[in-house]
């Protein structure tokens, strides 16, 4: 399978959100507004990538080579979880204005599922290391786009006439299957 | 056993680089802010309009936010926070809603929303399918965003805050997609100044003490003759005397005086100031904590007392410094006591050095005391607010011959002489002419008439028309028997043996081309001269600052003034001077003017003196307004308005008043004045209430 092939295949066919159905918390809670969903895509990419290379590294070097593959679950998390704390704290030392777009929305991605399901396919679908930096990045874009498809979708719900008891995050989560069922029309394309 | 082994070096690796990076990484961050994030709720509810408690608590430190910030954690918090801080929390400054908007009775008029229920949403669909850019839509979202119940929509279906349960969370103003609530301490409301983007009525834009007209002639309306003096005072605090002198440039831009007689927006001030002083009370002013910076104001006119009455409530320490014995400048030596009696100007006085401003008397800048003492005695910032106390001279011959005055000379020593000083009695004439015709003039030629003069007459070089005083004063001077000598142009005073003065020469004129202020130009006409018999003259022919004490200190020397001697600022919104720490205001900043100009100029000064203590920038307003109007809001006609008299003002008849110092123009009785504010049309910027009712 090409780079084209895997870069469409993550960002569409199987996106993260809308096929897999990873990361719903950040989808619901973050769209709310564009500005917030464009801050919260762009946090994702940049925690995903990184985060899908290191766990790729671990694996490979430490998990495979001592025989140890059954702890990659906790290992996986507790490496997350110190890479996003790490990447925090360089932010604000070394790029304060990077860290004023993303900061707030760092935090929430250390408990971020998607994040985890990703490092987790990387590994089961047997990528290589430059496979598995593009499907990382891939699949976060493909997460940015949905949610910031959604948040579009979202705005203009607010100035609909919504029936009271269908407000707010039930009719998001109405919406969501309806992109959903939307994207499922990729099935199969690659 | 393997598994063990890895987790706990996966571990103590992920330990070890995290904290070697938080070392390495550490960004020093005030221990307050995580000690008082520690005493809030922890919700993150944002209802404080912070993101997050981490966000609020970082706001307290750097004093964005009181330490009742917090609004779920409740008054314990609060005192916590205050402790972490070292403030006492009752203290901080209450911050409260407020809407902008009153619109009037008149939404259902102009919208019909079809079933749609969100502010937000009409909005966003045609710009709230509104006229006025700006203006509320009156869907209530922010009645239905606040979490305290303060807000309701009010019987004219425009939000009402509910000071005692507002707690400021501004999630009012979140929600408003019109931002016309808006969110403000007492501070920032005695700070604003007018905007091009805010609700104001074209009264309110011509001001230039910014009063919210429609909002108390509403209030008087509805009776809240309190809440009247009260909105007054956020702008003005010498309501008594500008309901007395004022020429009310504000009734030349009312709405109402285009198709009708304007509302007579000063008589209701003075109804309303009245109100006050006859209530036997005086209604509490609040003031803001202590800053502990002291500020000198030097002048106790108009600009100086309105500058030293707003430094107070922003939490300053001022004192006033004055020349003369009593406080009150022009107003008091100035404005002759038929127009405005002393103990009426002592009560407004009074109120305001009850503030806690303490005056010095009979101390002169440059003489008694100068910049260096100043600076000596711990001022942190001085405000220059000396006046206009020099008479022009006519420079003609025999002009300082016996029985010639200049007018502020004039009236002054006549002030001080009414006020128990009888050193300074003047010998008044039978004959007496005044030279001039702007408001001091009118002001000498009433005195004298009063003073038991014969004939008193006013020489003028041009005509009626282009006179600088208040019509109505014009009009009153001549009921009172004040002889005009138009186009008549002093050529030279005529003394006797014994050096008294016993005539006026005087050139005629006519009328020419207009000038650069567009008043044709007096031209002499050869051979004219006319003698006219005097023997008391007074020149009233303008005046300007006296600048003397530049001459004694070198810093003050370098103090810049312009060309008529008034004190340069370096913008003349923000009045700061040269000099950083001095600001100046009033007529010695603008040369003489009106009352309401000094006090427009003094809050205006005060504002930046307020920002220069407290280390920000000294800038003028965003979008500021300053001395012009809104585009568009100044209408050629008003549609739906039936013609109503307007109140006549009560005065004393001639023949009294002439004989006597006494007040010559009365206030309005209470159904008058009631039926009066009736006439006011509301307006804001581009709506108004039309009459509803055939006359």
């Amino acid at each position: 399978m090409g780079y084209f092939e895997l870069i469409i295949a993550c960002i569409f066919v199987n996106n993260i959100l809308l096929a897999q159905f990873l990361g719903n918390c950040p989808f619901l809670g973050t769209s709310k507004k564009m500005e917030t969903a464009i801050g919260m895509a762009m946090a994702v990419i940049f925690v995903l990538v990184l985060a899908g290379t290191i766990t790729w590294i671990v694996h490979i070097f430490i998990l495979v080579k001592y025989d140890l593959v059954y702890l990659r679950t906790i290992a996986f998390i507790v490496v997350i979880a110190s890479l996003v704390q790490f990447v925090e704290m360089f932010l604000k030392k070394s790029i304060p204005a990077l860290y004023a777009g993303l900061g707030i929305f760092l935090p929430l991605i250390t408990t971020n599922c998607a994040v985890l399901g990703v490092c987790v396919l990387n590994i089961d679908k047997e990528f290589t290391f430059m496979q598995s930096l593009v499907a990382s990045f891939a699949y976060a874009a493909g997460f940015g786009l949905a949610l910031i498809l959604f948040a579009g979708v979202r705005e203009k719900i607010l100035l609909a006439r919504v029936p009271k008891p269908l407000q707010d995050t039930s009719i998001g989560l109405v919406t969501a299957g309806m992109i959903a069922l939307a994207f499922y029309a990729f099935k199969g394309m690659v | 056993m393997t598994a063990l082994l890895f987790m706990l070096f996966l571990g103590i690796i992920c330990g070890a680089v995290l904290s070697i990076a938080s070392k390495v990484f550490y960004v020093y961050e005030d221990p307050r802010i995580a000690a008082i994030e520690n005493l809030m709720a922890g919700a993150n509810c944002g209802g404080c309009g912070f993101a997050g408690c981490s966000a609020a608590a970082d706001a307290v430190v750097k004093g964005h936010a009181g330490p009742s910030v917090c609004i779920v954690a409740g008054p314990e918090s609060a005192a916590a926070v205050a402790a972490v801080m070292g403030m006492d929390p009752g203290t901080a400054e209450p911050i409260l809603s407020q809407n902008e908007c009153l619109g009037g009775n008149r939404a259902d008029d102009k919208y019909d929303y079809s079933g749609v229920s969100s502010c937000r949403a009409m909005a966003a669909f045609y710009g709230g399918k509104r006229v006025c850019s700006i203006g509320c839509i009156g869907l209530g979202d922010c009645v239905k965003a606040c979490k305290f119940d303060a807000l309701v929509l009010g019987e004219n279906g425009y939000p009402v805050v509910d000071e005692s349960k507002c707690v400021g969370c501004g999630a009012c103003r979140q929600v408003c997609p019109k931002n016309i609530i808006k969110i403000r301490t007492m501070s920032d409301r005695l700070l604003s100044f007018n905007q091009d983007d805010a609700a104001l009525a074209p009264c309110q834009q011509t001001c230039p003490a910014e009063i919210n007209i429609p909002k108390y002639i509403q209030q008087i309306k509805q009776g809240d003759y309190e809440g009247a003096v009260n909105t007054i005072r956020e702008r003005n605090p010498l309501l008594l005397s500008c309901g007395r002198v004022c020429p009310h440039p504000c009734e030349d831009k009312c709405r109402r005086g285009i198709e009708d007689e304007p509302v007579s927006i000063n008589q209701l001030k003075r109804f309303a100031a009245d109100y006050e002083m006859n209530s036997g009370k005086r209604l509490p002013i609040p003031c803001a904590p202590d800053t502990g910076r002291k500020v000198a104001v030097i002048g106790g006119g108009p600009a100086g007392l309105t500058c030293a009455y707003f430094l107070r409530r922003l939490g300053h320490a001022v004192t006033i410094f004055d020349m003369m014995p009593k406080l009150g400048g022009m107003i008091r030596y100035g404005i002759p006591e038929y127009r405005l009696p002393k103990k009426v100007l002592q009560w407004e006085i009074d109120g305001i050095l009850n503030l806690g401003i303490e005056a010095k008397t009979n101390v002169k800048f440059g003489y008694d005391f100068d910049l260096g003492s100043l600076i000596a005695a711990g001022y942190d910032a001085i405000f220059m607010g000396v006046g206009a106390w020099k008479d022009y001279s006519m420079k003609i011959e025999g002009e300082n011959l016996q029985n010639c005055y200049t007018g502020i000379d004039f009236l002054t020593k006549f002030a001080r002489t009414q006020q128990g000083d009888s050193r300074l009695q003047i010998p008044i004439g039978k004959k007496c002419a005044v030279v001039g015709g702007g408001n001091t003039a009118i002001d000498c030629v009433r005195t004298l008439i009063r003073l038991g003069a014969e004939e008193v007459s006013i020489v003028y070089r041009r005509t009626r028309n282009e006179m600088p005083a208040n019509m109505v004063e014009i009009e009153a001077a001549e009921h009172e028997g004040v002889k005009f000598h138009f186009l008549a142009a002093p050529n030279r005073v005529i003394g006797n043996e014994e050096g008294r003065v016993v005539g006026l020469e005087y050139l005629k004129m006519e009328l020419g081309e207009p000038d650069a202020s567009g008043r044709r130009r007096p031209v002499p006409v050869e051979g004219s001269e006319t003698v006219l018999d005097v023997d008391m003259l007074v020149t009233a022919i303008g005046q300007g600052p006296d600048v003397s004490f530049k001459e004694n200190g070198k810093r003050i020397a370098e103090l810049a003034t312009t060309r008529w001697d008034t004190i340069d600022s370096v913008n003349p919104e923000t009045l700061q001077t040269n000099i950083p720490y001095i600001f100046t205001g009033g007529d010695s900043a603008t040369g003489a003017s009106l009352v309401v100009e000094g006090i427009g100029g003094g809050r205006r000064a005060a504002r930046s003196i307020h920002q220069y203590l407290s280390g920000q920038p000294v800038e003028p307003v965003r979008n500021s307004l300053f001395k012009k109007n809104i585009d568009g809001t100044i209408f050629d006609s008003v549609p739906g308005v039936i013609k109503q008299k307007r109140a006549e003002m009560p005065e004393l008849p001639v023949d009294v008043r002439i004989k006597t110092f006494d007040e010559a123009d009365l206030v309005l009785p209470e159904d008058e004045a009631i039926r009066e504010s009736n006439r006011c049309l509301n307006c804001c910027r581009l709506c108004y209430n039309k009459d509803r009712h055939a006359a």
